[in-house]
């Protein structure tokens, strides 16, 4: 397997690039691993890569029901941030900054991190001292924020309409200025790799359809591999597996979970000029746009507000996607939109993911993500190896456990309560 | 998606507020178990399949409705009345 460098690049084109090898091997399962994961997008394929890189555990499976990267690693707006305020949430997402920030490097794969910065707009007096408040409590996590006045919007956003005459007249913003994009498909590819290189085997096509038992503990998964069954025993298992949780659980026999699946939206428009610099979001509505490598415009809003498991939604959340991305720049309204799709999230019951132990014996659960796993990918899978090879979570997920619940303690960001369509 | 109020008939989704899963059910008082509370607040079984659930016709009569739906394929199969006036209804009274 090659390293990746400036040299390969001109070495390959000198030979009629015949020599580029594939990133990663089509291995054959073993009858037996030291770890399974179950679900090869971004946070099982990081899982696997931090499990062999940082914890030396190489016999490491990832299963995957379709291809690498198919779910909603592939399918995401591609945000990367921390401004969060609680204070379990804001030291987990600032670790994952920090292996966002050297990942090209230790992964050799470009994965065009981007911190072109975060803005968050203010439409009222209100916000801003609501903004003022995030603002603080950033900083006294170490994060970098900045309070933005209309001036300063203006200077920094020159296509955005920042009159006093806009349908929501722009008072200030947040801005995180370390915040920003990454290329999706990259990360995933570059774990993949990653893994590989160190050994562990992604088993592609390969679906989980039950768990091996011994009493209450998991023993192993029983798979389905180009129409055949066979069993691949584990000395542990880790879910992964996001909007289909609850489906995958429920083959081990966890009929309920704090979890339910709804599908989000994205949007891209067609290529255009730069003119958005920074990922902007809209504060009178809910709305995040950021302009891609490419030139289109990405951008989502809310979920739509039921349980699905269709990778598609509704119209009402175009309509109202739609009106708020012109209310901020009117000139968008003559854009043509490119494609559209959905993915499943798995919202948990306070807006906070899960990174745990169990529920079972010889089980880990990595879940819980609602719309904003993929700025976690890196962390997630940094905790949730230390988790598999301590048995026990890491400080920084320790907050994350499915006892939180239970002990009346969820970590809500938004204060919505047990509504998981609204966090 | 549109869904069937019983009482106003075909409308958009829009005009409806989703209230979650129809099966969640209180544990009586009387029952001290802080598990048994903790599951009806948080814990839910999610299916893929046929999925029972409350809605509001928020935007028009304001009456909560149980809805049978397939979360996969968006295809609704009923809209049933609950709630205080849906007795009412079915023997005829309501408007």
């Amino acid at each position: 397997m090659s390293r990746y460098s400036a040299l390969a690049i001109l070495r390959n084109a000198f030979t009629g690039n015949r020599h580029w090898t594939p990133a990663w091997r089509k291995p054959q399962p073993k009858a037996q691993y030291d770890v399974v994961i179950i679900g090869g997008g971004g946070h099982g394929l990081s899982t696997a890569f931090y499990l062999a890189r940082v914890h030396g555990i190489a016999n490491v499976a990832v299963v995957e029901k379709g291809y690498l990267g198919s779910g909603n690693v592939g399918r995401n707006t591609t945000i990367v941030r921390s401004n969060y305020r609680l204070p379990p949430n804001s030291a987990f997402y600032e670790k994952s900054m920090e292996l966002w920030r050297g990942l090209s490097h230790e992964l050799n794969y470009n994965v065009m991190f981007s911190p072109r910065g975060v803005m968050n707009l203010a439409h009222t007096p209100g916000q801003m001292d609501a903004y003022a408040e995030r603002g603080n409590q950033m900083r006294l996590m170490g994060v970098r924020s900045e309070l933005l006045d209309r001036g300063q919007v203006a200077k920094l956003n020159p296509g955005m309409d920042v009159s006093g005459s806009a349908r929501f007249p722009i008072e200030g913003a947040l801005l995180q200025p370390d915040a920003g994009n990454a290329r999706h498909d990259a990360v995933a590819w570059g774990y993949a790799r990653g893994a590989d290189q160190l050994g562990v085997d992604l088993l592609e096509n390969t679906e989980v359809v039950g768990f091996l038992k011994e009493g209450d503990t998991i023993v192993g998964v029983e798979v389905e591999r180009a129409g055949e069954r066979s069993e691949i025993r584990a000395g542990k298992t880790g879910v992964a597996v996001a909007g289909s949780t609850s489906r995958v659980m429920k083959l081990a026999g966890v009929d309920r979970l704090p979890i339910e699946s709804t599908v989000l939206q994205a949007f891209v428009s067609e290529s255009i000029k730069p003119i958005l610099p920074s990922v902007t979001t809209f504060g009178a509505g809910h709305l995040y746009v950021s302009q891609s490598d490419k030139g289109g415009l990405v951008f989502g809003g809310n979920i739509d507000y039921y349980n699905s498991y269709a990778q598609r939604g509704n119209l009402p959340v175009w309509e109202e996607v739609m009106s708020e991305l012109v209310a901020m720049f009117p000139n968008f309204a003559r854009l043509r939109l490119l494609r559209s799709w959905g993915g499943i999230m798995d919202m948990s019951m306070d807006g906070s993911p899960i990174i745990t132990t169990g529920p079972l014996p010889g089980m880990y659960l990595n879940a819980g993500w609602c719309y904003g796993g993929f700025k976690a990918t890196p962390a997630s899978g940094w905790c949730f190896a230390h988790t598999i090879a301590n048995d026990k979570p890491h400080a920084l997920n320790s907050a994350f456990t499915l006892e939180r619940f239970k002990q009346g303690r969820p970590i809500d960001e938004l204060g919505a309560g047990p509504t998981p369509w609204y966090h | 998606m549109l869904l069937t109020c019983p009482y106003c008939g075909l409308r958009d989704q829009s005009e409806f507020t989703y209230r979650g899963d129809a099966n969640a059910r209180r544990p009586s008082f009387a029952d001290e178990s802080i598990e048994a509370h903790a599951a009806y607040v948080f814990d839910r079984e999610n299916p893929s399949g046929l999925h029972e659930e409350i809605w509001n016709h928020t935007s028009g009569c304001r009456n909560h409705i149980k809805v049978v739906r397939n979360v996969t394929t968006h295809e609704v199969v009923s809209c049933e009345p609950v709630g205080p006036f849906a007795k009412a209804l079915k023997r005829g009274r309501a408007t």
